[in-house]
């Protein structure tokens, strides 16, 4: 059980990602409002206010090009929040997980469950942000809503790294780290508030292996309706750091919970 | 009903463990432990604190790898078959986990989806649970209004759900007041006569006396002692006791008879003999203490086997 091998795929992990789905259910107004007023305030605020002074990036307007980087940066966060504080608080002062491994669910349900709710989790607060920029005219077609699947992506991909800390935290705190060094930077540099381009060029080799920067590559043409340039690349570049890191955080919560 | 190699179709062992062992790092949890449990019994697993038992348990529902040695629940190996074992057992655990963000019912109702139970047979099913631990009128109710006797009766529903036929109680009545354990009791009992088989930790020796017909006794990982409660007080203890409290070192030991046997702890001294009368008669002329005088129990012989210092 204490193995290195791959996360194994069952129907269990559904009753996982079901719970998750009926609580949220049930606190949905404030859990929307954290994960869709905040970014809507800043859209609206940076966007706008900024825009002003900005006009154009990339051929189009900066309020444009904001909301769709903002989908992208609220993909990630919202996937990050959940593994990290959701899943810690059903870890340790619920003790959710052992409760449901005295049934015949295992380790590899809870991640592959956990991983799906918080994609899904993502796609919620992405697809609010699509319709607030729809409605505010940042939003062209309605191939903008092949997007969708993208961001369910984004999120898996971001939730599988904070499962990962959350399989070694040891207190709430320790997540700070993580947010601090790791995930502000991404905000920051990743392409969500300006093209990556105009970053100094050592620093755009950095940028362009972290995978938000790959998120906001496929994210914002499809919003915007211009055509995806590399999406193979993109897209395999994200598939793989999130297969990876499912797979890393799968072994560690072995370990974590199966001792 | 024992259980010889031969007649082993006929009444196969629910739990089947030989020189079971579990390390962690270089401490010994579990040292080579060996029981059967028979069907539709009630086995107790006694020990003090940090003896080993719920590691036993969580070894016995495969959350735990072992170390060393034969595991097998319901005639499979717990590595291999765990899953099917679980789908087939309910667990009361120690600490309680009930999911503070649904209500009674819904506690069950999602308890049940992770055994993959039909949600039809779990609506029928989840009223009658909810009625047996008398939380009926409760349902609708979250989790954090309730009593701790009252979410312990509710794990216990909980642990019913999958309707399994070994149910394992990690200390179901600790912390408990006395209506609410004599409930758990009953309840405990009417699974029995179900035909279902209970595992039982507890540190209560009077409810390992009434619930259990075996019990092990172990101790830093081994076992000590094994037998029905009736047999270890036969085998391991005397009689009878005569409790002393007071002045007890005004008492001369070493004039008392020689086949009694005294035990001393703080301000108290124990007199073990088979001999009531003998011991009756001897409290007599101990105007100025407190004497007690009873049958000897199974916590004398749980004292006896695993001393009186305290654990961690």
């Amino acid at each position: 059980m204490n193995t290195v091998t791959p996360p194994r795929l069952r129907l269990e992990s559904l009753a996982v990602w079901r719970r998750n789905a009926l609580v949220w259910r049930r606190l949905m107004t404030a859990s929307l409002l954290l994960h869709f007023g905040e970014p809507l305030l800043y859209l609206l605020g940076i966007g706008y206010g900024l825009g002003r002074f900005v006009g154009e990036i990339d051929g189009m307007p900066y309020f444009n090009f904001l909301a769709s980087g903002f989908i992208a940066w609220s993909a990630m966060n919202v996937a990050s929040m959940e593994s990290m504080w959701s899943v810690y608080t059903r870890m340790v002062p619920q003790q959710t997980y052992e409760a449901i491994l005295a049934t015949p669910a295992e380790v590899d349900d809870i991640v592959i469950g956990e991983l799906l709710w918080c994609g899904s989790k993502s796609l919620v607060s992405g697809s609010a942000i699509l319709a607030v920029a729809a409605v505010l005219g940042a939003v062209n077609d309605w191939s903008a809503l092949l997007v969708i699947p993208v961001i369910f992506l984004t999120g898996v991909c971001f939730a599988a790294p904070g499962l990962i800390v959350t399989a070694t935290a040891r207190a709430y705190e320790y997540f700070n780290f993580y947010m601090t060094l790791i995930m502000t930077p991404m905000f920051i540099m990743c392409g969500v508030f300006y093209p990556v381009s105009s970053l100094p060029g050592p620093v755009q080799s950095v940028v362009q292996l972290l995978p938000l920067t790959h998120a906001v590559d496929i994210i914002r043409p499809i919003v915007v309706g211009q055509p995806v340039m590399d999406l193979g690349w993109h897209l395999g570049v994200l598939a793989l750091f999130g297969l990876v890191t499912t797979w890393i955080a799968t072994v560690l919560f072995r370990r974590r919970l199966v001792k | 009903m024992t259980a010889t190699p031969s007649d082993e179709v006929a009444a196969p062992v629910v739990v089947h463990c030989r020189d079971l062992c579990k390390k962690f790092g270089s401490m010994t949890a579990v040292a080579d432990l060996s029981f059967d449990i028979q069907p539709s019994t009630c086995f107790g697993l006694l020990g003090p604190n940090g003896a080993g038992k719920t590691t036993t348990l969580r070894m016995l529902l495969g959350q735990s790898p072992r170390s060393g040695g034969i595991l097998e629940v319901f005639g499979e190996d717990i590595d291999h078959g765990r899953r099917q074992i679980r789908q087939r057992t309910g667990v009361v655990p120690q600490a309680d986990n009930l999911d503070p963000d649904f209500t009674v019912k819904e506690n069950l109702s999602m308890y049940g989806s992770y055994f993959r139970l039909d949600p039809k047979v779990l609506n029928q099913r989840i009223p009658g649970l909810l009625e047996m631990v008398e939380l009926l009128p409760r349902a609708d109710d979250r989790i954090s209004t309730l009593s701790g006797g009252m979410k312990r009766r509710l794990t216990l529903a909980r642990a019913l759900v999958n309707d399994p036929q070994l149910l394992v109680l990690d200390e179901p009545t600790t912390g408990l007041d006395p209506q609410a354990r004599h409930m758990i009791w009953s309840l405990i009992h009417q699974m029995k006569r179900a035909g279902k088989t209970v595992l039982l930790t507890t540190h209560y020796m009077e409810e390992a006396e009434r619930l259990c017909d075996e019990l092990i006794v172990i101790d830093e990982g081994s076992l000590l002692a094994q037998g029905s409660p009736s047999e270890l007080i036969r085998r391991y203890c005397e009689s009878d006791v005569l409790e002393i409290r007071g002045a007890v070192g005004e008492i001369r030991i070493e004039t008392l008879p020689e086949h009694w046997r005294t035990e001393k702890a703080g301000e108290s001294l124990y007199i073990y003999a088979d001999d009531a009368q003998a011991l009756v008669d001897f409290s007599q002329n101990l105007a100025d203490m407190v004497c007690l005088h009873r049958r000897a129990g199974l916590e004398d012989v749980f004292l006896r086997l695993t001393g009186r210092a305290l654990r961690g």
